[in-house]
C-alpha cells in the first residue's frame, strides 16, 4: 500500500517536471524566434540602406544638386526637385502647424463635452487612416478644378498640410495633456484670462511636444509622392519658380506659390520608371538625399522627445 | 479666439465631407454612363482602349493580393516582435529597437519601391521560377516590411498597457513568459492588437508608390502573384501622370477607383471599431 503511494507520488512529480520543462522549452524557443525576427527585420532595413547607398552615393556631387533634369543621365540633376520640395514643405509647415495646434488646443482645452466634439474627435482619428492618394483626388477635384488653383506649389503644400494635420493635432493634444494642472491654475490665479493662459503658459510648455509632432509630420510629407502626382505635378521641370525674396521692395514675392513644380520623390519615381541603368543610379542618389532628410528630421524629433522625457523625470 | 480655434478643429470635418463629396460627385457621372453592376463584375479594365471596358475586378484583386501577402508577412512577424519587445527584451534593448523601428516608418515609400524593383526582384528571380520583372509577390513582401513597424508599435503599446498586476499574477502561478504572453497579455491587449492589424490592413491597401513602381501598370486579373498587375492606387497614379481632360470619362474613372478604395478602407476601419469595442478590456 505504502509502496504504491510512493510510486504514485513519484509518477506525478515526474509528470509535473516534464510539464514544466516543456513549458520552459517553449519559452526558450519563443525567445529564439523573437531574436530571429528582430534580426530579420533589422536585416531588411540594413539591406535597404546598403543597396541604396552603394548605388547612389558615388553619383552625389555638387553638379547633381545644381543641375536641371536632362535626357542625358550623366548631366541630369535635382535642382528643380529639391527647390520644389523645399517650397512645398514651407507651405505645408505654414498651414499645418498653426491649424493643427489650434485644433489640438481646442479639443483639449476648449471643447465642450457634446456630440459635435465627439464627431470632430472620431473624424480626426479616421482621417489619419485615409490613404494618401485619396487626399490627392480631393486636391485634384477641389483645389485644382473647383477652386481653380491649378497644379501649383500652393496646392501641393495644401494637400500635404491636410495629410499631416492629424499628426500635428494628436501631438498637440498629448503635449497639452501632459502639462501639470498646477501651471494652468497658477496662471488663472494671477488673473490671466483663458487665452492669456494658453498663449503665455500652455503653448510654451507644450512647445517641445508640438515640435516633435510637427517634425514627424513634415518628414512624412517630404517623402509623400502619391497625392502630389495625383494633382498633376510635372516630372520634367527645367526652370525654377520665381524667388520668394527679391532685392527690390516689397522684398518678398508670392509668385512662386502659383508656379508649376516638381518634388524629389516624383523625380525619383520618374527615374526609376526608365529602362536605362544610368537613370536608376540617379534615382538612388535622389533616394539617398531624400532618406537622409527624412531620417535627420526623425532623429531630431526622437532626440527632442528623449530630452523631454528626461526633463520630466528630473 | 475660441471661435477661431473651433474653426480649426472643425476643418477636419470639412475635409472628410469634401473627400466624400468629390469622390461621390465625380463617380456619380461615371456610374451614369457605366452601370455599377458592370463596374463590379466585368473582368476587364481597359478605359483608354478603343473598345473600353470598365470592370474594377482586375485592379481590386491585385490590391487584395498585395495587401494579403503584406499581412501574411507583417501580422505574424509583427506580433512576435511585439511580444518579444514587451515581454522578453530588457528595457535597454527595447529602448534601442523602438526608435529604429520608428525610423523604418520614416523611409519614403518611393525608396521602398526602388528596393523592391531593383534589389529584391532580381534576388527573388534566382529562386522563384517564373517570377516576372513586375510582379505582386515582391512588392507584397516589401509592403509587409513597410507595415511591420506600425503593427509592432501599436500592439506593443497595447501589451505594455496591460496592468503589471496581471503579469505578476501569472508569474506567481508559475507561468513562463511565453504562457503569460499567450494566455494573459495577448487576450488582455486584444483590442489594441486588433487596432494595429486593421491599421496595417488599411495602410497596405492604400499604399501607392511601392506598387506603382514594382507591380507594373498593366491591369491583369490573375491568381498568380508571380505576375505583375496594376492595383487601384497604381492605376490612379498612372492616369494622373498623363494628361487627363477634366470631365472626361477617363478622368472620372480615377474617382470611381478612388471611391472603391475609400469604401474598402472605411469598411476595415468600421470592422476595427466594432472589434475593438467587442474585445475591449477595461482596467
Amino acid at each position: 500500500m505504502a509502496a504504491q503511494n510512493i510510486a504514485d507520488v513519484k509518477g506525478r512529480t515526474e509528470e509535473l517536471a516534464s510539464v514544466v520543462s516543456a513549458a520552459r522549452r517553449k519559452d526558450y524557443i519563443f525567445a529564439i524566434i523573437g531574436v530571429l525576427v528582430l534580426i530579420i527585420s533589422m536585416g531588411m532595413l540594413v539591406a535597404l540602406l546598403y543597396d541604396l547607398f552603394v548605388d547612389g552615393i558615388p553619383r552625389l556631387s555638387w553638379d547633381f544638386l545644381t543641375s536641371f533634369p536632362s535626357r542625358r543621365p550623366a548631366n541630369a540633376g535635382i535642382l528643380s526637385a529639391w527647390v520644389g520640395t523645399s517650397l512645398v514643405m514651407l507651405v505645408t509647415a505654414c498651414l499645418a502647424i498653426p491649424v493643427g495646434v489650434m485644433a489640438g488646443l481646442y479639443l483639449e482645452e476648449y471643447a465642450p463635452k457634446n456630440w459635435l466634439t465627439d464627431i470632430i474627435e472620431i473624424n480626426v482619428s479616421n482621417l489619419a487612416g485615409v490613404p494618401s492618394i485619396i487626399y490627392g483626388l480631393l486636391a485634384l477635384g477641389l483645389f485644382v478644378y473647383i477652386l481653380g488653383l491649378g497644379r501649383t506649389v500652393l496646392v501641393a503644400g495644401m494637400v500635404l498640410a491636410l495629410l499631416i494635420l492629424p499628426v500635428v493635432i494628436v501631438a498637440t493634444r498629448e503635449a497639452v495633456r501632459s502639462i501639470p494642472v498646477a501651471l494652468k491654475e497658477g496662471a488663472y490665479g494671477i488673473g490671466a484670462d483663458k487665452w492669456q493662459t494658453m498663449w503665455h503658459y500652455i503653448i510654451p510648455a507644450a512647445r517641445p511636444g508640438i515640435l516633435t509632432g510637427a517634425i514627424v509630420g513634415l518628414s512624412r510629407a517630404i517623402g509623400e509622392t502619391a497625392p502630389v502626382i495625383t494633382i498633376g505635378a510635372l516630372t520634367f521641370i527645367a526652370f525654377l519658380p520665381p524667388a520668394p525674396v527679391q532685392g527690390t521692395p516689397p522684398f518678398v514675392n508670392f509668385d512662386w506659390l502659383s508656379a508649376p513644380f516638381t518634388v524629389m520623390p516624383i523625380q525619383m519615381f520618374n527615374w526609376i520608371s526608365r529602362p536605362q541603368e544610368a537613370f536608376h543610379v540617379n534615382a538612388a542618389a535622389t533616394g539617398v538625399i531624400l532618406l537622409a532628410m527624412s531620417l535627420m528630421m526623425n532623429a531630431i524629433a526622437i532626440w527632442i522627445r528623449y530630452r523631454l522625457r528626461r526633463a520630466h523625470k528630473s | 479666439m475660441s471661435v477661431l480655434l473651433f474653426l480649426a478643429a472643425a476643418l477636419s470635418v470639412v475635409v472628410t465631407t469634401s473627400i466624400v463629396y468629390i469622390l461621390v460627385s465625380e463617380s456619380w457621372s461615371f456610374f451614369a454612363t457605366i452601370p455599377l453592376w458592370t463596374f463590379l463584375t466585368d473582368t476587364q479594365w481597359t478605359p483608354v482602349f478603343a473598345e473600353p471596358r470598365y470592370g474594377i475586378l482586375p485592379l481590386l484583386t491585385a490590391t487584395l493580393w498585395s495587401a494579403g501577402i503584406a499581412l501574411v508577412i507583417a501580422i505574424p512577424l509583427g506580433t512576435i516582435l511585439a511580444v518579444y519587445l514587451s515581454e522578453y527584451a530588457r528595457p535597454a534593448v527595447r529602448e534601442t529597437i523602438k526608435p529604429m523601428l520608428e525610423l523604418l516608418v520614416a523611409v519614403p515609400t518611393v525608396v521602398y519601391g526602388y528596393f523592391a524593383l531593383l534589389f529584391l526582384t532580381p534576388l527573388f528571380k534566382q529562386f522563384v521560377p517564373g517570377l516576372a520583372g513586375f510582379n505582386l509577390l515582391v512588392p507584397g513582401i516589401v509592403l509587409g516590411i513597410m507595415t511591420l513597424p506600425y503593427i509592432v508599435s501599436i500592439s506593443e503599446d497595447a501589451m505594455r498597457a496591460v496592468p503589471g498586476a496581471l503579469r505578476e499574477g501569472a508569474y506567481a502561478l508559475g507561468m513562463t513568459r511565453f504562457q503569460t504572453a499567450m494566455r494573459v497579455i495577448i487576450p488582455g491587449a486584444f483590442s489594441g492588437i486588433t487596432a494595429a492589424y486593421v491599421l496595417g490592413m488599411s495602410r497596405a491597401v492604400g499604399e501607392t508608390m511601392i506598387l506603382a513602381i514594382a507591380a507594373g501598370q498593366n491591369p491583369n486579373l490573375t491568381s498568380d502573384p508571380r505576375e505583375g498587375a496594376a492595383t487601384i492606387t497604381a492605376y490612379i497614379v498612372q492616369m494622373s501622370m498623363g494628361d487627363l481632360p477634366h470631365g472626361s470619362l477617363a478622368y472620372q474613372t480615377i474617382f470611381a477607383a478612388g471611391l472603391t478604395l475609400f469604401v474598402m478602407t472605411l469598411v476595415f476601419n468600421i470592422i476595427g471599431f466594432f472589434l475593438r469595442r467587442r474585445f475591449r478590456e477595461v482596467y
